[in-house]
């Protein structure tokens, strides 16, 4: 298995620090490994559900 | 010219921004407060009926009935408040707001909270301290001798005192407390502190006897949330004015009643959009389990709405040995809530993010977008009536009060 210090080592020369705007468990597997994480602390507009993103669109012809 | 939520929203905020929440004197709750009657009692959160009441809401509905006389003990109590020749009706509905269970009857004296910019009034009870009171739902000798003490001799004593003093500029005290520790919901320390600054000197020129001026004092003294039923309706004064614009978005009430949690709108007249009130994570009193804790309740959310309590809770590091969570936790919480509010106030500032103005005016259409809820902080009362409080925590609403909210906004304003 190839771990993220061998991607550092060859790929980049250096300690790798990483911003993850991923799924949470990317950065989990990242930590695992020693890697230094943050998170934005993100997710999509309304949790995805469509019936409120058709809500706030209509709001939108209001503004 | 058609509706337009930005400008709806942008008179709101200014109405909340140039309120001058004003404490302008003390009076019996039958006498001042909007449709008050002798058989009526005051609660907070959202209307609800006898049955569907948590345990400390009715233990404080015993305890009000048989302070006002209408019972003498708790069997006759419960007989008259199932019997339906009470009046249930939330404190919103009368320009008021109350802590934890907030129930007043007709006798109560309230403070008078006038907003001077706009001539509205807001009233609320007096503060009668922590653990076992009417507010969580205690009612037991104790309890009612407290609050007769406050109605014969803590009131008549603040009410001349004020007559002295003249009228107490809240947004002013509130201002200071946030510099000085507090957020004005869980920790009232300083505000207390500077309420009493501002009425011992006309107090003790008062004509009540010495011992009379030192229980009073010594009282407001002795507890530290004597400030929170001065912060409370000084938020309801604020947010009474950004009520019912037409078109806008933002939340002017957020109240629960201990089984229910429910909001109203200012584009919304009077509508109430209810969901579960949710338990409240936090810190036990010693002795107690989270099985021993009630669903969120009370009015106090009214300070969240008005851009303080858990909103500034930045402002107040110290309270999370109250509440629970770390400092840094206080400070992401304030910074959350600038994602869900239309403004930053421009009187609350935070000195711990350079003086940055609270979030003020909780936007539904953000709240939804962002999928973030309003960050409160709360008291935690035992689910049983008659024991008081427990702890103090956090909690959010339920989700789905703000997804009604926004349904029924397009609904009306979309054709």
């Amino acid at each position: 298995m190839i771990t993220i210090s061998k991607i550092n080592e060859t790929l980049f020369g250096k300690k790798l620090k990483v911003i993850n705007i991923g799924l949470e468990s990317f950065a989990e597997d990242l930590r695992k490994q020693g890697v230094k994480v943050i998170e934005v602390d993100w997710r999509p507009p309304a949790k995805g559900k469509k019936e409120l993103l058709d809500l706030l669109d209509k709001l939108e012809a209001l503004k | 010219m058609g509706i337009s939520i930005e400008r709806a929203n942008k008179e709101a905020i200014e109405r909340m921004q140039k309120s001058q929440p004003t404490l302008v004197g003390l009076d019996i709750a039958g006498n001042v407060v909007p449709g008050m009657k002798k058989k009526m009692i005051l609660h907070a959160g959202p209307p609800i009926t006898w049955d569907r009441m948590c345990g400390p809401l009715k233990g404080a509905v015993i305890g009000g009935l048989i302070y006002e006389g209408l019972a003498k003990n708790e069997e006759e109590a419960i007989e008259l408040a199932s019997s339906g020749e009470i009046e249930f009706s939330p404190w919103h509905h009368h320009n008021g707001v109350g802590p934890m269970a907030g129930v007043a009857t007709y006798s109560m004296p309230v403070f008078i909270v006038e907003n001077t910019t706009y001539g509205n009034k807001a009233y609320c009870t007096m503060n009668e301290g922590l653990g076992k009171v009417l507010r969580y739902g205690a009612y037991d000798d104790e309890v009612i001798t407290r609050l007769k003490w406050m109605e014969e001799e803590l009131y008549p004593v603040l009410r001349d005192t004020l007559k002295l003093s003249g009228p107490i500029n809240l947004k002013n005290l509130i201002a200071q407390a946030l510099q000085m520790g507090d957020e004005c919901h869980n920790r009232n320390k300083a505000g207390t502190s500077l309420f009493i600054r501002e009425i011992a000197p006309y107090l003790v020129e008062t004509d009540y006897p010495e011992e009379v001026k030192s229980r009073v004092l010594k009282f407001i003294n002795g507890n530290d949330h004597f400030f929170l039923n001065l912060s409370m309706p000084a938020g309801k004064a604020t947010t009474q004015a950004a009520e019912w614009i037409e078109g806008s978005t933002i939340v002017t009430t957020m109240a629960r009643n201990g089984t229910d949690f429910g909001i109203r709108v200012s584009g919304l007249p009077e509508e109430w959009f209810v969901g579960p009130a949710l338990m409240v994570k936090g810190l036990l009193f010693p002795g107690f389990t989270d099985d021993d804790a009630n669903p969120d309740i009370g009015d106090s959310t009214i300070t969240e709405t008005a851009g303080y309590g858990g909103f500034a809770m930045a402002s107040a590091p110290a309270i999370v040995q109250f509440v629970g969570g770390t400092p840094k936790d206080a400070m992401n919480f304030t910074l959350k809530m600038y994602e869900i509010t239309a403004a930053e106030n421009d009187t609350y500032k935070i000195p711990y993010l350079n003086f940055r103005g609270t979030p003020t005016g909780i936007d539904i259409r953000k709240v939804i977008e962002k999928g973030i809820l309003p960050q409160i902080n709360t008291g935690i009362a035992h689910k049983k009536p008659g024991i008081g409080q427990v702890g103090a925590g956090l909690v959010n609403p339920p989700e789905n009060i703000f997804e009604d909210a926004l349904r029924a906004f397009v609904e009306k304003y979309v054709k």
